[in-house]
């Protein structure tokens, strides 16, 4: 028994080891690569994205994965994270001329919000169960984006001025931050790919330690079997609050440095379509497994951008990838005939 | 007078959310499955009527039976091809395999008939009717709209509760293996409810496009949405539901429309949501289900 128990935490620790060496070691390369050699901007562009993406897929793996419900919404999240951070970054840009530390300020303020707003909306929305609940968080998706899409907020000499649905504002000589649905434009540039490095190793260590503590297995009890974990005394919607306030907060971080990576933003960015799109990237790389998310998210994120040779073709390979994957996922045959290689291969064998 | 005029308009597009929402209904009470390339079956139906009558000429009742017949065909390969072999999948895969569809359909359209917005014909009636001195106008196509909307939900019902497959397509909503061993073919069944899901769409399209007369690829997205949101509005699973659920929305859209402000109707359509199912936590008409331990 012993011996199985330490296997297991073995196992466990080599999982842990290779998602941080994973994000550690790639972005080691890279800044070798990007230092050393030519890389051609396309790459580069797309590197903070990417981390966005990776954050992104991994907070709502919390959610989808280790507490077991499904979130059509999550955009919603990233979209209030990226335009708070946006204001907080146009407010402060005078008094903190520092990037590093405004970005700092901006994607923490843009967490907190997003995870307020969480907290705020895992109320009504944990009252459901299954599709309800799934079209309630999209249903609080749609709303926010289009909350965000009639916000008009500027600033100037005389403060800070805000209208809503219809442009009031007269700023003297003042600076625009929000134009209803034009979003954001003219945002400083601060976000870097070693700021999106570094948020993924914190998002890895969130995750990771909330899912080994006491709590975590709380989440993934309730998941497992709502029943016989409310009779040992868990509290189900404590738990279930706990993994969705945490994703929300990391879904804000990833709009924070999502949206202080581009120049203009627009809220209908943050659609049912991005919302789906981390829910592709969390479905491929496996529920509840990390570091298969983190590779998903990745590969599926740079596919569409290699295939650009393609043009128009692309989305369309990219469609019929996705259904095809998920057919050879579920098909009985091919299980069967992964299971036989596997055993072929194992040293141990299968006793019958 | 003109509350009058904005209900029943929001009663035309009610009706076209409901009619929408049925296919939604149904895949869902059979096959369990959220459906959501539903939505770009709407744009298939409405780019073959479009084609039937400005490219071939073909009269307005033809384009239409074309446009119901392609959709009924797609809607049947797609479910062979994509949805069978899942059948004994999560529902996460199942959802997944449908986006990609959705995907599929959508870069199809592109590619095969541009990105560009065209300009769907009046292909079913022009003219109003006028009453009160002209005080209020209500279109032909308001009212085919809600008559075609009657007649759909009347022959549903009827199919269902009187002929044989719609007694086995409610024998497998019930308990699918049950079904099965009492000798009804699933296989058969669902592609059937695939069948006439998707045709409804090509009227939902036809009735759309005649009213906001502009086609994309894109063009069944939000109605796709809205008409989900009909079917769990009224319970998903229920077929009075997703009409009660259609009409609901579209009322209420049309009215937040007129009275209280365009840009967040749609904020106001999902909030009513919220609100009905914090109340009733499977929809107006939903059927509450017991978890036996």
């Amino acid at each position: 028994m012993k011996t199985i128990i330490n296997e297991l935490l073995h196992h466990r620790n080599r999982s842990r080891m290779l998602s941080f060496a994973l994000i550690i070691g790639s972005y080691l390369i890279i800044e070798f690569l990007m230092h050393s050699i030519r890389i051609s901007r396309l790459f580069t562009s797309m590197l903070v994205p990417c981390c966005c993406y990776i954050i992104l897929a991994l907070s709502l793996n919390l959610v989808v994965g280790f507490s077991g419900e499904l979130s059509l919404g999550h955009a919603g999240f990233m979209a209030v994270g990226a335009f708070t951070a946006i204001i907080v970054s146009g407010l402060s840009a005078k008094m903190i001329p520092d990037p590093v530390i405004r970005l700092f300020i901006s994607v923490l303020s843009g967490s907190i919000l997003s995870g307020l707003t969480g907290l705020l909306i895992s109320v009504p929305v944990l009252k459901l169960s299954g599709d309800y609940l799934a079209i309630v968080t999209l249903a609080f998706g749609q709303i926010i984006k289009s909350l965000i899409t009639n916000i008009y907020l500027g600033f100037d000499s005389n403060g800070l001025q805000l209208s809503f649905v219809t442009n009031e504002l007269n700023l003297e000589q003042g600076k625009m931050l929000l134009s209803g649905p034009m979003g954001a434009t003219d945002t400083a540039k601060i976000s870097n790919f070693s700021s999106g490095a570094l948020l993924i190793v914190i998002t890895l260590f969130v995750i990771y330690s909330l899912i080994d503590s006491k709590y975590g297995r709380a989440i993934m009890a309730a998941r497992d079997d709502r029943i016989a974990a409310e009779s040992i005394g868990i509290d189900i919607l404590r738990s279930k609050t706990l993994a969705f306030v945490a994703s929300s907060i990391l879904a804000g971080a990833a709009g924070a440095l999502y949206a202080l990576n581009y120049s203009t933003l627009q809220p209908a960015k943050f659609d049912f379509n991005t919302s789906i799109l981390a829910l592709v990237y969390v479905v491929f790389g496996g529920l509840g497994n990390i570091n298969g998310t983190i590779i998903a998210t990745t590969v599926l994120y740079v596919l569409p951008e290699l295939l650009r040779s393609l043009q128009d073709y692309r989305m369309l390979i990219y469609a019929i990838v996705l259904i095809i994957v998920m057919q050879l996922g579920s098909s009985v045959r091919l299980k069967r005939s992964m299971e036989k290689l596997k055993n072929r291969f194992s040293k141990k064998g299968v006793i019958r | 007078m003109t509350f009058l005029t904005y209900l029943i308009s929001g009663l035309a597009l009610g009706s076209v959310y409901a009619i929408i929402a049925l296919g939604y209904t149904m895949v869902y009470g059979i096959a369990k499955m959220l459906n959501f390339a539903h939505g770009d079956i709407i744009m298939v139906g409405g780019y073959a009527a479009f084609y039937a009558c400005t490219r071939y000429g073909l009269p307005a009742g033809l384009s239409i039976l074309l446009s119901v017949l392609t959709c009924t065909i797609l809607g049947v390969i797609i479910e062979r091809l994509a949805y069978k072999p899942l059948r004994q999948a999560s529902s996460l895969s199942v959802l997944i395999t449908a986006i990609g569809v959705s995907y599929f359909l959508q870069n199809s359209a592109q590619l095969m008939f541009g990105s560009d917005t065209k300009i769907f014909p009046s292909i079913l009636t022009e003219g109003s009717f006028r009453f009160f001195d002209g005080k209020l106008i209500i279109s032909y196509l308001t009212i085919i709209t809600i008559l075609t909307c009657i007649i759909i939900m009347i022959g549903l019902t009827t199919f269902i509760n009187k002929t044989k497959i719609g007694k086995a397509m409610r024998a497998c909503a019930e308990d699918k293996g049950a079904a099965q061993l009492m000798g009804i073919n699933i296989d058969t069944t669902i592609s059937i409810t695939f069948a006439i899901g998707s045709g409804l769409a090509a009227i939902a399209a036809i009735l759309l496009c005649s009213t906001y007369p502009s086609l994309s690829p894109t063009l069944g997205s939000m109605p796709g949405i809205k008409a989900f949101t009909a079917a769990v509005f009224g319970g998903i699973g229920s077929i009075p539901g997703a009409l009660l659920g259609g009409v609901l929305l579209g009322i209420i859209e049309n009215l937040t429309k007129a009275y209280i402000s365009t840009q967040l109707s749609d904020a106001i359509v999902f909030a009513v949501l919220i609100i009905v199912l914090l109340i009733k936590p499977t929809g107006l008409l939903g059927k509450k289900e017991n978890v036996k331990v």
